[in-house]
């Protein structure tokens, strides 16, 4: 278990997470992020890299991903820390209302202790989707994988991968050699993947070393949690049963507000609500920003998010700095704040 | 006024108003109507705007392009009239368009 501590954890590395590192900066107040993504960005990073924005103030049009390395660049001068790849799963309220301190624990045995949180988690955390087959939830963790921890488990297995992306073909690839047979089922004969790797599953296939079914999965077979087959419906309309021990659906990612749900904050609809003074939640020193909370004349969109975090900074330094008064001050003007930025 | 009418996956449909010009998703959540998601906010990136066009519709709206067939990939139960509603945009020709939502989106 690795014990850590901050002044602030930001729970989510989207767009607003991230300019919250700088609004945090600049009062002198440290943070640490966390995001389920391999990468900071959020939906920005990982929804739509290359689409236009076109309502980010000062920027007529900015790319999504132009945007992220932008704010990458603005929060630097703070070196938040970042830990990435891993899920929030529990929190622990430790303080008091008056002195609030907290204790987060990520799904990768780190726990990290701060005196505000600000959860800024967009439309909750990806997660993989999960098809719609009946009883799939038993199988799941024994049978039926969305991502691979344990290569070894699927050792002298009968795989079944479900899908056309670069996940589906690269796990293909990589536990062909472990699996007794691997099958890759897609709904279609085109994938949006990495050539070199649909050129290496072909060689495959022809070589009778792995299947390719054209077609879609329709139910699942077995029993215990453990799967003995899918029935599978091929493009050509032949349903047929396949055997296997293992499946892994690749399906993307949607979004889900997970474990947050059960921190008990109040919830509306899987926002939380929040004051527009503070942007704070029913638990004082747990705010909410960006498209997370909800508010009356609440907008989704990321130029409210900024604001929204400049003001939650505002009151985190009160909790972070009991005793020190807080005064406004311009970045155009103040050499403190520019000395913060490495400027002056 | 150009209407668009979206039946569920148990039956029941729906017949709303469609502003030309916009997109048989915005339609869908302008009027609230359930069983489109929406996730990506119209991007074509999410595939949970997934519908079925009706067989006699499949011809006035078209096919879908390269980058919403490999968006399909993410969605369930695809057919060959499986299109996502943010790449259908409302015009005079669609007017009694009738789509058809999936029982799942993401």
């Amino acid at each position: 278990m690795n014990e850590l501590s901050t002044d602030v954890v930001i729970v989510g590395a989207g767009p607003i997470g991230l300019f919250a590192v700088f609004e945090l900066g600049l009062l002198d107040i440290r943070s640490h992020l966390i995001d389920i993504l391999p990468k900071p960005g959020g939906q920005c990073a990982e929804l739509y890299p290359e689409k236009p924005i076109y309502d980010i103030p000062g920027f007529p049009v900015i790319s999504g991903q132009e945007l992220v390395d932008n704010l990458m660049k603005q929060i630097h001068p703070f070196g938040p820390k970042f830990h990435l790849g891993e899920m929030v799963e529990r929190m622990e309220v430790l303080g008091t209302p008056d002195e609030p301190l907290f204790r987060v624990a990520t799904d990768n045995d780190k726990t990290i202790e701060a005196k505000a949180l600000f959860i800024a988690a967009g439309g909750g955390s990806f997660q993989a989707k999960k098809p719609p087959l009946a009883g799939l939830d038993a199988y799941e963790n024994r049978s039926v994988f969305y991502s691979i921890r344990k290569m070894e488990h699927f050792r002298d297995r009968r795989v079944v991968i479900v899908g056309g992306g670069d996940s589906a073909l690269d796990w293909v690839l990589n536990l062909h050699p472990v699996a007794s047979r691997v099958t890759l089922i897609h709904r279609r004969d085109a994938f949006r993947a990495a050539p070199h790797s649909v050129n290496a599953m072909r060689a495959l296939v022809a070589a009778g070393a792995m299947d390719f079914v054209l077609g879609q999965v329709t139910t699942l077979k077995g029993e215990n949690g453990q799967l003995s087959a899918l029935t599978v419906r091929k493009e050509d309309g032949e349903i047929y049963d396949l055997a296997c021990d293992d499946m892994m659906p690749f399906f993307g990612l949607t979004m889900k507000l997970g474990p947050i749900a059960g921190w008990g904050l109040n919830l509306h609809e899987n926002l939380i609500p929040v004051d527009t003074a503070k942007f704070e939640s029913s638990v004082p020193g747990i705010f909410a920003i960006g498209d997370i909370n909800t508010y009356p004349g609440k907008l989704k969109l990321i130029l409210s998010g900024f604001h929204e975090a400049t003001l939650a900074a505002q009151r985190a330094h009160h909790y972070v700095y009991p005793n020190k008064k807080l005064t406004f001050q311009y970045t155009t003007s103040s050499t403190s704040l520019q000395r913060k930025l490495g400027v002056s | 006024m150009t209407k668009v009418t979206f039946i569920d996956a148990s039956g029941q449909s729906r017949t709303v108003e469609a502003q030309l010009g916009s997109t048989v998703m915005e339609t869908a959540l302008r009027n609230s109507v359930p069983g489109i998601e929406a996730e990506c906010g119209g991007a074509c990136a999410c595939a949970t705007c997934h519908v079925y066009v009706a067989p006699e519709w499949t011809e006035a709206t078209g096919k879908a392009s390269q980058m919403e067939e490999d968006m399909l990939d993410f969605a369930f139960e695809v057919r060959p009239n499986s299109r996502l509603s943010c790449q259908i945009k409302v015009r005079e020709a669609l007017d009694g368009l009738v789509v058809t939502t999936p029982g799942k989106q993401g």
